[in-house]
């Protein structure tokens, strides 16, 4: 039976040592912003823990943080941001769709569930 | 990044016209077949916890007045004693679980360079850094079920009826610490990802065999690699995700 894995173009992602030298030195740089955001977000979090306050303001920058650490993930780790253009938007517009449409569903529903007060068990 | 852009794919200059592109025999996205289906797979993974991720938001937010704070719940650190040391330990496992993923994109690194030696050695790392983390949640998991000596008057369902007494940790019928909705969904979310990074470990090392074995040599590249790693990248933003709304906000 024909391989049907090895015959497009799984051949062609390679590269020499040269290139593999600037691709690790860009791991490593990844690896410690994420490490540093982290560190910020227990820092932060530790320190808010003991502190009341900011509330509303940490959580959306601990949200923001997240989403800089899932970028950082996805375009650079899983390699996603040198793929094509038609590839990444295959993956990412109907994930981003999605979402938004579950969030906007939530949101409305949670606000309808809070306002007339049920209760469970 | 642009230059490294063009640099990988450097080789691949030749311009396909529109009707080679999408008249069948090679794939449009440049990519393999295993490597489009293994994306597709992940997107359909991520929609479950970001539902998942979702209606723990909305029961959070409903039962906002008895939830517990994770700083109240986890503040415990191995070797420290009954010290108090909130978001640290899962700080930690973060840490785990960012590091095993560079080890892993590593491993990827090296196969595109057919670097068998190296490939092994990112790979063991990414399969130890896996147990550490499996490791660390049993600790974790062990903590919250057994809870605190004091523990917490709550009224729970005994045989079917209502009962007041004092219980001691949380499970899926009573927590001391607050809401019983936190623990079920604590319970649900980190045990599914805790079940896809044993999974993922599992993985790993049937791949790092097929490696050790000379399996990847014979086809002529590593991409086994670096769909295993895909998976295991994917692995890490989820806790990434979890971290946030679980431990942080």
């Amino acid at each position: 039976m024909e391989r049907d894995d090895i015959i497009e173009y799984s051949l062609d992602i390679s590269h020499t040592d040269e290139e593999g030298k600037v691709l690790r030195k860009r791991l490593w740089k990844v690896f410690w912003i994420l490490l540093a955001v982290t560190i910020f977000e227990v820092g932060m979090g530790w320190y808010f823990a003991e502190h009341a306050g900011f509330k509303d303001i940490l959580m959306y920058t601990f949200i923001f943080l997240t989403i800089v650490k899932a970028g950082y993930i996805i375009m650079i780790f899983m390699h996603l941001g040198d793929e094509l253009s038609s590839l990444k938007k295959i993956i990412l517009v109907p994930y981003c769709f999605f979402i938004a449409y579950l969030l906007f569903i939530a949101i409305t529903e949670a606000n309808f569930i809070f306002d007339i007060g049920w209760v469970l068990g | 990044m642009h230059n490294l852009i063009s640099l990988h794919m450097s080789h691949n200059t030749e311009v396909l016209d529109q009707k080679t592109l999408w008249g069948g025999g090679g794939s449009p996205f440049k990519v393999s077949y295993g490597k489009l289906m293994i994306w597709f797979f992940l997107i359909s993974d991520a929609l479950t916890f970001s539902g998942l991720l979702c209606s723990y938001g909305f029961m959070r937010h409903k039962f906002s007045s008895t939830w517990p704070s994770a700083n109240e719940v986890f503040v415990h650190f191995p070797f420290m004693g009954d010290s108090h040391v909130p978001l640290l330990y899962v700080g930690l496992m973060t840490f785990i679980l960012i590091l095993s993923s560079v080890t892993m994109v590593l491993a990827v690194e090296a196969g595109h360079r057919r670097s068998k030696k190296e490939v092994q050695v990112w790979m063991v790392l990414t399969i130890v850094g896996g147990f550490f983390f499996l490791f660390s949640q049993v600790w974790e998991w062990s903590h919250f079920i057994h809870g605190t000596e004091i523990g917490a008057v709550k009224d729970i369902i005994v045989d079917g009826e209502w009962v007041t007494q004092t219980v001691h940790g949380a499970n899926l019928h009573y927590n001391e610490y607050g809401n019983v909705l936190f623990g079920d969904f604590f319970f649900f979310i980190t045990g599914f990802h805790g079940f896809h990074v044993f999974s993922g470990v599992v993985i790993n090392i049937i791949i790092l065999i097929k490696v050790m074995k000379g399996h990847m040599d014979k086809t002529g590249h590593y991409e086994m690699v670096e769909k295993t790693g895909l998976y295991w990248h994917f692995v890490d933003l989820v806790w990434v995700f979890v971290f946030t709304f679980f431990y942080l906000v």
